[in-house]
C-alpha cells in the first residue's frame, strides 16, 4: 500500500517536472527541472522493482544509528573542499580578473556566492546536522528518532545544496546575501528543516538521561531559530510558477533590515549557536573532562539567545535605516562581546589541569585554537559595529577578513577537530592513521588563516582612509580604480592563505580516507569493516 | 496612534521590562541552592553514554545514577 502510495507521488512529481522543463522561462529552472524528473523517476522505477517482492523481516536496531553520520561526514569533507577550492579561485580572480575567464557562469559575481554557500551551508550546514545528530544520541543516551526521516535529511539536504550550486552558476539568483536561491529551493529547504527538527527534537523527547545537556540546547536553538530567519527572508511571490524569478514581498529599507537581521543571526545561530553545540561536546570529549563551568554555559546560552537577535541593524549603519535602530543594533553588538567571551573561557579553561595534552594531541590543539579565533572573532566583531569604527570599515576588505577570520578560524578548525575525532570512532579505528599530518594541517591551517585576515586587515584600512581622504579643497584625492590598484600586493597574499588552508584540507582528506580503509592497524581489523 | 508608534512605545517599554526580568529570572534559577550537584551530574553526560544503553544493567545503572 505505502510503495503504491509512493509510485503515486512519484509519479506525478515526475511528471509535473516534465511539464515544467518544458514550459520553463529560464534556463536554470529548466535544468533544475529536468533534475528532479531524473532523480524522481528513478526512484519511482527503484521503489517499482521491489514491488511484489517478499519483505524482509523487519529487525528492531540496536545501537546509536551511525550510517548517516558517516555519510554526512563524508558529505562535510567533500563540499569543504569544494567551498575551500572556490574560495581560493574567486581570491585569485580579484587580483587578477583574466581568470573571470570572460564567461558568464564563472565570473565572480555568481561563483561568490557559490563560495559562501559551499563553506556555509554545505561544508558548515553537513557538519551540523552529522554531529549534531552524534551529539543528540550520545548526550540522550537514545537512538535518532524517526528511522529514515535522518536519510531523507541528509540526502534532502543535498538536493538542495545542489540545486542551490546550479542555480547560482546559470543565474538565478534573488540576490539576498546568504539566502540566494530562489522560491522553490527556498520551499524544498523547509520541508527539510522540518524533518531535521523532527528527527532532532524527537530524539531528545525519547532521550534516556533525564537533563537536556547543554549542547543540545545550542543546537535545538539553531535549527528553530534558522528555520525563523529562512522563512521569513524568503517571503517572496513567484513571478510564474515555470520560472526561477521571484519578487520579495518588502521593499526598500524594511526589506534591508530583514535581509541583514536574517545575515546577521545566520551568523548568530548557524555559525556561532550550532558550533558552539559542537564546541560544548567535542572539547570535553577529546580533553576528557566536564565543561569548566556547566553555570557559565546556561548563563553563556541565554545571554546569546537574547542578545544575538538584536544585532543585525549593525550592518545597515549611515543608511536609511532609523537612528535609533542603528544605535540599537551597535549597543547590542557591544554587549554581545561579554556573553562570548564567557563561552571562551569556558571551552578553554576546560582544560585545565589537562594542558599537557597540548603537547601530545593535535587534534585537541585545533580545538583550542578554534575556540580562540572564535573569542578573536567576536572581540573583532563588536568593534566594528561601532557606528566610528564602522565608518572607516564598512564596505572594506576589513569586513572579509572579519568573516574569515571567524568562518576560517572558528567554524573550520572546529569542525576539522570534530571530523577527526569521529573518523575513528565511526569506523571503528583504535586512532587516526597518523598525527604528524594532522600537525601539518594545524599549522598550514593557521598560518593560511594568518596570512588572511592580515593582508585583509592593512588592505581594508588603507582602502577606507584612501576612501575618505580630501585634499585641502575638500575634493577625494583618490579614484575608486587607485584603490583597487594599490590592493595587488595583499590580494596576492590573500590568496596564498587560502592555498595553505586547502592545502590543509586535503592533508585532511588523505588522513581521514587512510584512517577510515584502516591503514596501519592489523589486517584483520581492517577485514572487518569496510572503507564505506 | 498609528500602529509603528504603539507597537514602538510597547517595545522598549513593556516588553523591554519582560524580557529584561526573564533573563535575570533565568540567571538568578542557574544559581539556586542545590544546583551545583544536578549541574555536576549534566556537565559529565557527555563522558557516558559511549555505546547506546541496552541492557537492563545499564537502564539500572542510569536510574541509580539519578
Amino acid at each position: 500500500m505505502t510503495a503504491i502510495l509512493k509510485l503515486v507521488t512519484l509519479g506525478l512529481i515526475t511528471l509535473f517536472a516534465a511539464i515544467a522543463a518544458n514550459f520553463a522561462h529560464d534556463f536554470a529552472y529548466q535544468v533544475h527541472a529536468l533534475l528532479i524528473m531524473a532523480i524522481s523517476a528513478g526512484m519511482f522505477i527503484w521503489i517499482l522493482r521491489g514491488v511484489g517482492e517478499p519483505q524482509p523481516v523487519a529487525v528492531t536496531p540496536t545501537g546509536y544509528m551511525d550510517d548517516v553520520i558517516k555519510a554526512g561526514v563524508i558529505a562535510t569533507t567533500f563540499w569543504g573542499v569544494v567551498g575551500f577550492l572556490a574560495g581560493t579561485y574567486i581570491a585569485f580572480q580579484l587580483a587578477f580578473p583574466a581568470l573571470n575567464l570572460d564567461l558568464p557562469w564563472t565570473t565572480f559575481g555568481r561563483l561568490r556566492p557559490l563560495h559562501t554557500s559551499a563553506v556555509i551551508f554545505a561544508f558548515g550546514g553537513n557538519a551540523l546536522i552529522c554531529t549534531s545528530f552524534y551529539i543528540v544520541q550520545r548526550t540522550c543516551a537514545a537512538r535518532l528518532w524517526g528511522g529514515n526521516l535522518a536519510w531523507f535529511v541528509f540526502w534532502g539536504y543535498q538536493l538542495f545544496i545542489v540545486l542551490a550550486a546550479t542555480g547560482y552558476v546559470l543565474g538565478a539568483t534573488q540576490s539576498k546575501e546568504y539566502a540566494e536561491p530562489e522560491w522553490y529551493v527556498d520551499i524544498w529547504l523547509t520541508l527539510v528543516w522540518v524533518a531535521y527538527l523532527a528527527v532532532f527534537l524527537g530524539t531528545i523527547l525519547k532521550r534516556k538521561e533525564p537533563h537536556i545537556y547543554v549542547a543540545n540546547w545550542f543546537l535545538l536553538s539553531f535549527i528553530i531559530t534558522v528555520a525563523m530567519l529562512h522563512i521569513v527572508n524568503n517571503l517572496s511571490v513567484p513571478v510564474s510558477i515555470f520560472g526561477s524569478k521571484s519578487v520579495q514581498v518588502f521593499a526598500g529599507v524594511q526589506d534591508a533590515l530583514t535581509q541583514w537581521w536574517y545575515g546577521h543571526n545566520a551568523v548568530g545561530f548557524f555559525l556561532t549557536a550550532g558550533f558552539l553545540g559542537m564546541m560544548y561536546y567535542f572539547v570535553p570529549k577529546q580533553a576528557e573532562r566536564p565543561v569548566y563551568s556547566y553555570k557559565l554555559s546556561i548563563i553563556h546560552f541565554w545571554s546569546l539567545i537574547f542578545l544575538y537577535i538584536w544585532a543585525g541593524p549593525h550592518h545597515l549603519h549611515y543608511t536609511a535605516l532609523p537612528d535609533w535602530a542603528q544605535t540599537l543594533g551597535m549597543v547590542f553588538s557591544i554587549m554581545l562581546w561579554m556573553p562570548s567571551w564567557g563561552g571562551m573561557i569556558n571551552g578553554l579553561m576546560t582544560l585545565s589541569g589537562a594542558w599537557d595534552k597540548l603537547r601530545t594531541d593535535p587534534v585537541l590543539r585545533m580545538m583550542v585554537v578554534s575556540v580562540g579565533f572564535y573569542g578573536m572573532a567576536t572581540f573583532e566583531g563588536p568593534m566594528m559595529s561601532i557606528k566610528a569604527v564602522n565608518s572607516l570599515s564598512h564596505y572594506t576588505d576589513w569586513t572579509i577578513g572579519h568573516v574569515h577570520s571567524g568562518a576560517l578560524g572558528w567554524n573550520g578548525m572546529i569542525t576539522f577537530g570534530a571530523l577527526y575525532f569521529l573518523v575513528p570512532r565511526l569506523w571503528n579505528r583504535k586512532a587516526l592513521y597518523s598525527l604528524g599530518l594532522v600537525s601539518w594541517h594545524f599549522w598550514l591551517a593557521t598560518i593560511g588563516i594568518v596570512l588572511y585576515a592580515a593582508s585583509m586587515w592593512v588592505t581594508g584600512i588603507m582602502e577606507g582612509l584612501m576612501w575618505r581622504e580630501v585634499d585641502a579643497q575638500g575634493f577625494l584625492v583618490n579614484s575608486f580604480a587607485d584603490t583597487v590598484d594599490a590592493k595587488l600586493p595583499m590580494y596576492v597574499v590573500r590568496g596564498l592563505g587560502g592555498v595553505m588552508y586547502l592545502v590543509g584540507a586535503l592533508i585532511m582528506v588523505y588522513n581521514l580516507w587512510m584512517t577510515a580503509r584502516g591503514a596501519g592497524e592489523p589486517a584483520s581489523d581492517a577485514a572487518a569493516v569496510p572503507a564505506e | 496612534m498609528d500602529t509603528y508608534t504603539l507597537l514602538r512605545e510597547f517595545a522598549d517599554s513593556w516588553a523591554l521590562l519582560v524580557l529584561t526580568l526573564i533573563f535575570i529570572g533565568v540567571v538568578l534559577f542557574a544559581f539556586r541552592p542545590g544546583s551545583r550537584a544536578l549541574h555536576k551530574d549534566i556537565a559529565n553526560i557527555p563522558l557516558r553514554n559511549d555505546t547506546l544503553p541496552q541492557s537492563g544493567e545499564d537502564r539500572a545503572r542510569l536510574a541509580k545514577d539519578h
